[in-house]
């Protein structure tokens, strides 16, 4: 795979939860880009992987959502589940480098659904299960930009080559914020079409 | 050793600097403008992780209205930003502000996971020097730098050189400075960097794991200005050489 791209504020719903705060400092106005950020290739994790926490953290974030994945410039390949977990953090102002790359924090699912004329982002469904109880039902509906859209905007200021991948979003939980785990949880997501993603949190040997 | 990698009638070679030339392999010399240059960067089986420091020069916070951060300001990079020696980077059409940044790189030689300050130096492969780009006008404050403004196709050369660890004795003490068409506009010193190289290793392995090949661009001085579509911009970091770039 290649690079890995995150998308921040893409569903309504997040971007709603924030408006109140945008024009305040230090953000001063609502974005005008798409809000991109890198998950380091020592942030994959494949599927049935235990994903080490470190000591001090007692949660972590889970950012349940689909990624496009590329065939070349401007062509989709497909679409694959991804795990975008971070350590909790309240200001957007900064790269969340040290809350997001961490060693093994990006579950990436196994299934590559082949992207196609019968394929619609918008209609994806994805669950969330956090030791088998359901935590979050993200439905795509909810984008801001639709995949084609992020895709045209993102390639306006840089080039998506073969393998590289694009997540489409994470959404918030209808009482704000994303579902928390913590070691010991297992997690996991799924989606018609997708199968399932699971990762377990460990704790970090010491 | 200076080792470069390059584009050469049709097929990629290693080189090493030779006299003034370029030494392949198979022991022809060509001259440094005979080629096309890429970042002297061997191919990573995974995406190289490339962190870049903002505001860590101190008189650099000062002119950009911050003050200097209490911990490292870093952002990331993707391999698609990355250009070579002698090639060109885009001034978008109606911006007002694209300014250069020269950067002492670091290259990351061996897998590097919490590693201690006093060891940092142990996990350098070497040093070369970045032209971190930036387009001020696309900044906003979301995730700041944005990749908007910071990861763009081509617009952080990189180069000319691989130069070896051991080859730099003191990376902390070296002059850089950055040339507009021939005019000194951006001069100052490694020694003045807010958090130095063995600062950022221990900082960064402590949280993510490096890997060969894995950079870390540690940020730029004082005086950075406007370059136009035409303008050759060279940045230059003593013992590491001269990388330069021509705007269109």
């Amino acid at each position: 795979m290649g690079t890995v791209y995150g998308t921040l504020l893409n569903f309504r719903g997040e971007l709603a939860a924030w408006t109140p705060k945008m024009h305040a400092a230090p953000y001063k106005a609502a974005p005008q880009a798409p809000v991109l950020y890198i998950k380091t290739a020592n942030t994959w994790s494949a599927d049935g992987a235990s994903i080490p926490v470190p000591a001090g953290a007692p949660q972590v974030e889970i950012g349940a959502t689909i990624a496009m994945v590329m065939k070349g410039p401007g062509a989709v390949g497909g679409y694959r589940l991804m795990n975008d977990l971070s350590l909790p953090h309240t200001s957007l102002f900064r790269p969340p480098v040290k809350f997001k790359c961490l060693d093994g924090f990006l579950g990436i699912g196994d299934t590559l659904l082949a992207a196609g004329p019968d394929v619609d982002a918008s209609k994806f469904v994805l669950e969330v299960r956090i030791n088998g109880e359901l935590k979050q039902t993200v439905l795509f509906s909810g984008l801001l930009r639709d995949a084609k859209q992020l895709l045209a905007d993102v390639s306006g200021f840089m080039t998506l080559g073969e393998g590289d991948a694009l997540m489409l979003g994470c959404d918030i939980l209808a009482q704000g914020g994303r579902p928390l785990a913590k070691v010991g949880d297992v997690i996991e997501l799924s989606a018609p079409g997708f199968g399932k993603l699971t990762n377990t949190l460990v704790a970090e040997p010491v | 050793m200076k080792r470069a990698r390059i584009h050469y009638q049709g097929a990629i070679h290693e080189a090493v600097e030779r006299d003034g030339q370029l030494l392949l392999a198979d022991g022809r010399l060509l001259a440094l403008d005979a080629v096309r240059w890429l970042p002297p960067l061997a191919p990573t089986p995974r995406p190289r992780t490339i962190l870049a420091l903002g505001l860590n020069y101190a008189d650099h916070a000062k002119e950009l209205e911050f003050k200097a951060p209490v911990e490292p300001l870093v952002f990331l990079k993707s391999e698609s930003a990355l250009t070579g020696h002698r090639q060109f980077t885009t001034r978008p059409p109606g911006v007002d502000f694209m300014h250069y940044e020269c950067e002492l790189t670091v290259i990351v030689g061996k897998t590097a996971k919490k590693v201690k300050r006093a060891d940092a130096f142990d996990f350098v492969g070497g040093y070369t020097v970045a032209n971190d780009y930036a387009i001020r006008d696309y900044l906003e404050n979301w995730y700041r730098p944005n990749l908007r403004v910071k990861n763009r196709d081509a617009a952080t050369p990189l180069g000319p050189w691989y130069v070896d660890a051991a080859d730099v004795p003191d990376p902390m003490a070296l002059a850089l400075q950055t040339t507009v068409n021939g005019k000194v506009t951006q001069s100052g010193n490694t020694k003045d960097m807010i958090f130095d190289v063995s600062f950022l290793i221990e900082f960064f392995s402590s949280f993510m794991t490096l890997q060969p090949g894995d950079l870390i661009l540690t940020g730029t001085p004082d005086g950075v200005v406007d370059c136009r579509p035409g303008d050759v911009v060279v940045t230059e970091i003593e013992s590491l050489g001269a990388l330069m770039n021509t705007i269109n």
